[in-house]
């Protein structure tokens, strides 16, 4: 086994088991030897390099590690790894590819809606849960879709407006009114 | 968006807005890599070869150590070592000191002090077996008696929790006064009226999204040691791991990547990063510690704990002739407040600042308590927090004992704006503000007279609404350096600026955003001074290899230093560029004139050359004599502080029944100078509000009388989320400072430091009729509902209700 946590191999401890799975990762399948006890953000961090998920309480209360799993958004950092077998999931690195924006990331920034980025990733990609579902959310819809993250920079206000923003785009409603300057 | 400048004077002077220069609501350059998870943040640092470390921290608050048995955690598989206090003394690790010139136990070697204390660590191959090791270590504690607030410390047979210093025989860690005791009684005697109040502003935690951690790297080879690591303050901490590890500081390079929030939490020098650094010199491998939420809850940097016996000497028409204050803090275990070292708490005594007052005094006593070591100025300049809650508080208090409308009391008490510069009743001199317009704007923005005509009518049929105001001046932008320090080094700032030949250019300075937008921001202030477009400053900061030495940022200090800082240096690029233009347009250096990225022959405006034209001609065409390059560095220290003003109201509608206050409308005008982004500056107030608000309705840290810390996640530990937290609306007033180079006076604090008691206040004020003055910090429903039916005031102070 290789441990995620090392970049030289290192020898599987004795008696430590190892299950293989295969995850599908922002389209991508990837597959990893794993510990049944670690942890999907782990996983996605340590193991496949996507640092995009960030963990900011381990106990499933602040959302910095929310990603897409099969379209749903789930707090990774209580989720097992093993459980993500034969699923899919989306990070924030599979949001929009390397040159483009998605409309909520493009939301993000015209709106201000972030300070120090790190709840930022688990912020957009509840968002897009919510976006997929109710693509014409209010701006309580948008409060309640987003309570299960916490951000201690903004005040929210403008992270309701970045995705209130995203989802106008998205239904091309704004064509007509120009940049946001 | 603001108008800053006048008209350009000659057509071919740039648009600042159109460059990114001041005024302009730039869109922050450093989201393009966040929104993308491209961020860099310490626990995204991989280094080959890299261990895990994880700590063991004590279950109790307050045990002698009697054995630590490590021998089951050496012999599980991949692990490296294993440290314990006893091993850290062989080393003369473990104490370190504090910022405050205390010690702070790095591993615990006699006893345990507070929960969540250090005990042990162990390093592994990974994280997960690490922390399996720690769990397989035994320590056997023999319990001692606990103290968990002031009176328990005071008291004459109290436990000596510090037993470690020679010659402390109780639990005081100072006892200190400022102001003019004399003066402040005769005020007092001879006053028509004396308001007294006692509150307790609750322990609370800064709590960023992101934990601490660090990755240390010592290279046995050159002898260099980079530590990665969450830190506000990279120089200071150079300076500290200097002293402590005994290295030389060139051979130490921190590096303070993208940090998830800092809020002063990643001001202090936490244990757990002194052991990766041992480790990793005792291992000669990269050492990683990552704290978890429950480790960075206990045993990092709190703020507040403070209580207050308050008295306002009045006169019968309204008007303040003294005030009197007194506090007991409650520092924890280890004395490591982060704050100049004179003033044993903070700048406490900025209190009343923004108002009238003839004379004052206070006196300050600060205690141990097997509490984590406090003290960090959570989102506020060294205790201004308090300060200013407790001004308000008191304030409102008295103009409901005199029947005063509370707007109109402070209306009167305001010092006026043709009194600048004021000097404060405890020593501070406050330069500019328009106190009474920035409340009027606030006042007419709520509708003042109109809410409470609904006030009253919702009164007929048993609602109660409230509203609060809060008035508040803040000290922001420490130094001077007569005055302030760290550790005796003395507060100022830094930037560096390197102009490429193309006129691009890149900046570094001392200080270290954590999310305040210090990349978009300084490229506009150098846009502003030069005239070169923002897109093509890039800004650099946070590596001490790189950046020039400076004290960090906390305290509001980037803007009001870091800041000043910035423009100096592209002053005296502007200075030499003007040479160059003078070469390069042959005349003399006096008949050249400056404009936005132009200079100019002033008898042929005509004639001119670009600023990038001079940046060319420094590497290409520069004039005899003439050192060529175009860069240079400022060291910037201000004058002194700047004192933005802040004014928040607050309506709301309590629910009898219940307790649970609904938060209905808050009004903020804010006055911070110069507004150089405003679409940051905006931005920086409405998160402020929101801690304003956490603070008032729901978030502390609470011990049992044992000295459990109660909130050791966020499960107990509640922070708003986007459901409970009100909207905000903004206004400004802008008074620039006059001595800050560009008018600018700070502001990422005011609404943190000056909201709380407007939230407090509106509820006070629709407990009114109860006959309640006080509920303390936060207004829990089950805590308002108390004063409701039991008609009197309610404290917070800790422990709570352990009977129950």
């Amino acid at each position: 086994m290789t441990s995620l946590f090392e970049e030289v191999p290192a020898a599987a401890a004795e008696g430590v088991p190892v299950r293989r799975i295969t995850v599908r990762v922002n389209g991508t399948p990837r597959t990893a030897d794993v510990e049944p006890r670690l942890l999907l953000a782990h996983l996605l961090r340590q193991g496949f390099k996507l640092t995009g998920t960030h963990t900011g309480c381990d106990t499933t209360n602040c959302g910095a590690c929310t990603v897409l799993v099969d379209g749903l958004p789930v707090k990774s950092c209580t989720m097992l790894a093993v459980q993500a077998d034969g699923h899919e999931v989306t990070t924030v690195e599979g949001l929009a590819g390397p040159s483009e924006l998605h409309p909520l990331q493009e939301g993000f920034k015209d709106e201000h809606g972030l300070q120090c980025g790190f709840c930022t990733p688990g912020m957009m990609l509840a968002a897009k849960a919510l976006l997929a579902e109710n693509p014409d959310p209010t701006e309580d819809e948008v409060r309640f879709a987003l309570s299960g993250n916490l951000c201690r920079c903004t005040g929210y206000q403008n992270i309701v407006k970045s995705v209130l923003w995203a989802a106008k785009q998205m239904n091309g409603a704004s064509a007509d009114e120009g940049s946001a300057e | 968006m603001t108008a800053t400048e006048p008209a350009p004077t000659t057509s071919r002077a740039l648009d600042e807005i159109k460059i990114g220069g001041m005024g302009a609501s730039r869109r922050r350059v450093e989201d393009n890599r966040f929104i993308r998870g491209r961020g860099h943040y310490v626990d995204d640092v991989v280094l080959p070869g890299m261990l895990h470390m994880e700590i063991l921290r004590s279950p109790v608050a307050h045990a002698r150590i009697v054995s630590i048995d490590t021998t089951r955690a050496w012999n599980m598989p991949g692990v490296r070592l294993v440290l314990t206090g006893e091993m850290m003394a062989t080393r003369n690790l473990a104490w370190m000191p504090t910022l405050s010139y205390d010690t702070q136990a790095v591993l615990a070697t006699d006893k345990v002090r507070f929960q969540g204390q250090e005990v042990a660590c162990v390093i592994a191959d990974d994280p997960y077996i690490a922390k399996d090791a720690c769990e397989a270590i035994e320590v056997e504690y023999e319990q001692l008696p606990v103290i968990v607030n002031p009176t328990q410390a005071m008291a004459p047979d109290a436990p000596i929790i510090r037993d470690d210093k020679e010659g402390q025989a109780d639990n005081v860690i100072f006892d200190w006064e400022v102001g003019d005791k004399e003066g402040t009684d005769r005020a007092f005697a001879e006053a028509d009226h004396v308001s007294t109040i006692r509150m307790h502003y609750p322990r609370s935690h800064p709590s960023p999204l992101e934990c601490c951690g660090s990755v240390a790297d010592f290279d046995r080879a050159t002898g260099k040691l980079t530590i990665y690591m969450t830190t506000q303050a990279p120089h200071i901490v150079r300076a500290a791991v200097a002293l402590i590890a005994e290295l030389p500081e060139h051979m130490i390079r921190i590096v303070s990547p993208d940090l998830g929030g800092g809020f002063g939490n990643k001001v202090p020098v936490y244990p757990g990063y002194v052991m990766t650094i041992l480790a990793s010199i005792l291992l000669e491998r990269p050492v990683k510690w990552i704290e978890d939420r429950s480790g960075n809850l206990i045993s990092t940097g709190f703020g507040r704990d403070v209580y207050l016996e308050g008295e306002l000497a009045l006169r019968r028409d309204g008007k303040i002739l003294a005030v009197r204050m007194h506090t007991d803090s409650d520092h924890g275990a280890f004395f490591g407040d982060a704050q100049p070292s004179k003033f044993k708490i903070g700048l406490l005594h900025s209190t009343f600042s923004c108002y009238d007052i003839p004379t004052a005094h206070l006196t300050a006593r600060g205690v141990y308590t097997n509490k984590a070591p406090g003290g960090v100025a959570y989102r506020c300049s060294f205790r201004v927090t308090e300060a200013m809650f407790f001004q308000e508080r008191m304030m409102q208090a008295a103009a409901d004992e005199l029947g005063i409308d509370q707007a109109e009391f402070r209306r009167m008490n305001f010092v006026r704006d043709d009194d600048f510069p004021h000097r404060t009743p405890f020593g501070f001199l406050t330069d500019s503000g328009q106190y009474a317009k920035c409340l009027q704007v606030g006042l007419d923005a709520i509708d003042y007279e109109g809410f409470r005509r609904e006030q009253a009518e919702a009164a007929k049929q048993g609602r109660l609404l409230g509203i609060g105001i809060s008035c508040m001046t803040e000290p922001l932008g420490a130094g001077n350096s007569r005055e302030y320090d760290i550790l005796g080094i003395k507060m100022f700032d830094s930037a560096e600026l390197r102009v490429h030949m193309t006129g691009k250019a890149i900046l570094r300075t001392g200080a270290k955003t954590q999310g305040q937008g210090h990349e978009t921001t300084w490229a506009q202030i150098v846009a502003h001074e030069l005239g070169l477009p923002a897109d093509d400053v890039v800004v650099e900061e946070g590596d001490t290899d790189t950046a020039p030495f400076g004290m960090g940022t906390y305290a509001s200090r980037s803007t009001p230093v870091a800041g000043a800082a910035v423009a100096m240096v592209a002053r005296k690029i502007r200075a030499k560029a003007r040479k160059l233009a003078a070469h390069l347009l042959e005349v003399s250096e006096e008949d050249v004139e400056w404009e936005l990225g132009r200079f100019y022959v002033r008898s042929a405006p005509d004639r001119g050359v670009t600023i990038q034209e001079c940046a060319m001609a420094a590497y290409s065409n520069m004039p005899d004599g003439l050192e060529p390059g175009l860069e240079a560095n400022a060291y910037y220290d201000p004058p002194n502080l700047t004192w933005p003003f802040g004014c928040y109201i607050v309506t709301v509608e309590v629910d009898p029944m219940t307790g649970v206050w609904d938060v209905l409308r808050v009004v903020a005008v804010d006055d911070c100078g110069v507004r150089i982004n405003p679409m940051i500056v905006e931005g920086q107030i409405m998160g402020g509000l929101t801690e304003a608000y956490a603070m008032s309705s729901m978030q502390f840290i609470t011990f049992d009388a044992d000295g459990n810390c109660i909130g050791s996640n966020f499960m107990d530990y509640l922070l708003p989320t986007a459901w409970e937290t009100p909207g905000y609306e903004l206004h400004e007033v802008v008074t620039p400072c006059p001595h800050h180079p560009i008018g600018a006076k700070g502001i990422g604090e005011c609404a943190t430091v000056g909201g709380p008691a407007a939230f407090v206040n509106a509820v006070m004020d629709a407990l009114k009729q109860y006959g309640v003055r006080n509920v303390d910090m936060p207004l829990l429903p089950d805590r308002v509902h108390e004063a409701i039916t039991q008609r009197h005031d309610v404290s917070g102070a800790p422990p709570i209700r352990t009977d129950a």
